[in-house]
């Protein structure tokens, strides 16, 4: 890891002093948005202003990753590190396009390297490590960069003593770094149980959607799972079901509330109240510890 | 033969014809001693070049092989009468997609747990051909923590196309049980050895696969999805699975090149349904010559180890540069 350490610390350099929260702007060249919810359309500026909630039916629609950090952190609190991790081509994989070029698209699309970011932060008052997945980036799938970045926030959590809130989006594992994506899913659960044994606290909040490999790791694994409202989540998709078992999924099937019902949640949380319940509740474990 | 793959059928004729040859031999019409030697020897040279210049999607095939042996079959190999079979989560069900017990080897005590197919069509249906339910996992669970309990090390089978996609499996949290698996398993104070016998479907796989060494059958498959999951999904077209499996590079070969695993085991000549009993004693020399080290290793190291070992997979842009600079 001898590099990467090189690489950590000349990011952490070039970023303590520089506190981050100037939000860039916009990537979306869509003015509108439908909602996925009601079908209504919508400014896109009017969707930001209002936190991706529909204005007619309050569906929460996915939110971009630097309004969920502008969400969730104090202000100018939120300090990123890792930031410049970008991804191999482990398999030299095409299909109908080379790899390296879905990656340079998706880092233009959306202003980063990969489908995660973390960083120091601080909610209501309460130091924590903050991880917010990109769903804008190839599906939030998880890869050797983004399980990189979420083990490494969730160990500093546990040797720094900070609780850690990871926020989930995303299709499943990175099918183009094969097998290197599944041992993510090993990589990032066995860091939550470091944190585990740490005793140091772990919220997942899992949001629209959080499916496949990453629901079935660390995002499931939270001390604390929360959800929004309406989040699709899953370890196989819906269609896949359909097929397989051939017969129509019941209605709301995998949805927050079901798996709220079934036991896999402790609660789902409207958007413009989870910055306040997540402080909430660190405060709460923090006082315990 | 209840399956005939399309590159094997070289091999068939010939063994069919070797057969044909001795019935009337047998007869005692005429001596044909000479024919069948001949022909024999050319079996093994064929099966060689045939096995060993197999594509990816023929392996995959090899490794779906419905006569491939299944744990239940490799336990009753390696451990003879010394196992017993334990059955259920404590929470919901007994799974028959995972199996699991405790056992002897060479007199020492371990516990076994894998994935368990059937070997025909109603076996299969009873199996749910190896894709497991959460109370699947959650049993290899319980039965790794009695492991750990007892101090006894463990051992596990990889084989299923990958965990179950159902309405019940959702229900009850297959994402759930997977994670805790893959969070628990880093974590057990008793060694660890996995095997990966046939099919490691993606997450379903992993979830017995977090070991401190993982061995691969030389015909077997680790993949992060199926050919045919992947071809539908990137190429939009199913048909395109034989480009799939090779894009995914899930071959032993590639497997050990990428350091995800510790070895490969050679299969008898012609796969490891053509011959249980050899395919058996291989993982037995395997699980004899590695186990004492791992038992002599202390717990706290062990658990690091193993930590360490999936901590460092990922490739990253750069690193190369770097690590030589």
């Amino acid at each position: 890891m001898g590099w990467f350490d090189k690489l950590r610390s000349k990011t952490a350099k070039s970023q303590e002093n520089q506190l981050k929260q100037e939000i860039p702007p916009q990537k979306t060249s869509d003015l509108w948005k439908k909602c996925p919810g009601c079908g209504e359309t919508i400014l896109t500026k009017d969707l930001v202003r209002n936190l991706f909630l529909c204005i007619k039916c309050d569906y929460h629609m996915r939110m971009p990753v630097w309004d969920r950090v502008a969400l969730l952190a104090d202000d100018n609190s939120f300090v990123e590190f890792n930031q410049e991790l970008k991804s191999a081509d482990p398999l030299n994989f095409v299909d109908s396009k080379p790899y390296p070029q879905r990656i340079e698209e998706a880092i233009k699309k959306t202003d980063a390297f990969d489908a995660a970011m973390t960083g120091y932060v601080q909610i209501e008052g309460i130091k924590a490590i903050l991880g917010v997945m990109n769903f804008e980036f190839m599906g939030g799938s998880m890869g050797s960069v983004v399980g990189e970045k979420l083990t490494d926030a969730l160990e500093r959590g546990a040797s720094e003593k900070l609780p850690v809130v990871i926020v989930a989006t995303s299709g499943g594992a990175r099918m183009q770094e094969g097998i290197l994506s599944l041992m993510q899913m090993a990589k990032t659960s066995a860091a939550v149980k470091k944190l585990n044994t740490a005793k140091v606290p772990f919220i997942s909040i899992l949001t629209d959607p959080t499916t496949g490999g990453v629901s079935a790791s660390f995002a499931s694994l939270g001390d604390f799972n929360i959800a929004e409202p309406n989040a699709l989540i899953c370890f196989a998709g819906p269609r896949v079901i359909e097929q397989t078992i051939r017969q129509k999924l019941p209605e709301g099937f995998q949805k927050a509330k079901f798996l709220l019902e079934h036991g896999m949640l402790d609660c789902i949380v409207h958007r413009r109240t989870l910055k306040k319940q997540v402080g909430k509740i660190l405060h709460i474990l923090n006082n315990g510890r | 033969m209840a399956l005939e793959l399309d590159f094997e059928k070289p091999i068939i004729e010939i063994e069919k014809r070797i057969k044909d040859l001795k019935a009337i031999s047998d007869a005692g019409h005429v001596d044909l001693t000479e024919e069948i030697a001949l022909l024999s020897s050319k079996i093994e040279p064929l099966k060689k070049e045939i096995y060993s210049n197999l594509e990816p999607w023929q392996v995959a095939r090899l490794a779906r092989h419905i006569d491939r042996p299944s744990t239940l079959e490799y336990v009753k190999h390696i451990c003879g009468d010394d196992f017993v079979e334990m059955h259920g989560d404590r929470l919901f069900r007994d799974d028959p997609a995972i199996v699991g017990g405790i056992g002897v080897i060479d007199g020492r005590s371990v516990m076994i747990v894998g994935h368990q197919k059937g070997c025909d069509t109603q076996s299969n249906i009873y199996r749910n051909f190896g894709m497991p339910h959460p109370e699947g996992y959650r049993k290899a669970l319980r039965l790794m923590r009695l492991a750990e309990q007892f101090n006894m090390p463990i051992i596990t089978f990889i084989d299923t196309p990958g965990a179950f996609p159902g309405i019940g499996a959702e229900e009850r949290g297959q994402s759930e049980a997977i994670a805790k698996n893959l969070a628990e398993m880093s974590a057990i104070r008793v060694p660890i050895m996995c095997f990966i016998t046939g099919e490691g479907g993606s997450g379903g796989a992993l979830a017995l696969g977090v070991g401190d060494k993982v061995f691969m059958f030389e015909f077997s498959i680790y993949s992060v999805i199926s050919a045919e999951g992947c071809a539908a999904i990137l190429w939009n077209d199913p048909n395109k699975a034989k480009e799939a499996a090779s894009a995914l590079k899930f071959k032993s070969t590639d497997l050990l090149k990428a350091g995800i695993i510790d070895e490969i085991l050679t299969e008898p000549v012609g796969g490891a349904h053509r011959d249980h009993k050899t395919a058996a004693e291989e993982i037995k020399k395997c699980i004899l010559k590695y186990l004492p080290s791992l038992i002599a290793v202390s717990a706290d190291n062990l658990i690091e180890e193993r930590y360490n070992k999936f901590r460092r997979i990922g490739k990253f842009a750069g690193e190369e540069e770097q690590e030589n600079g």
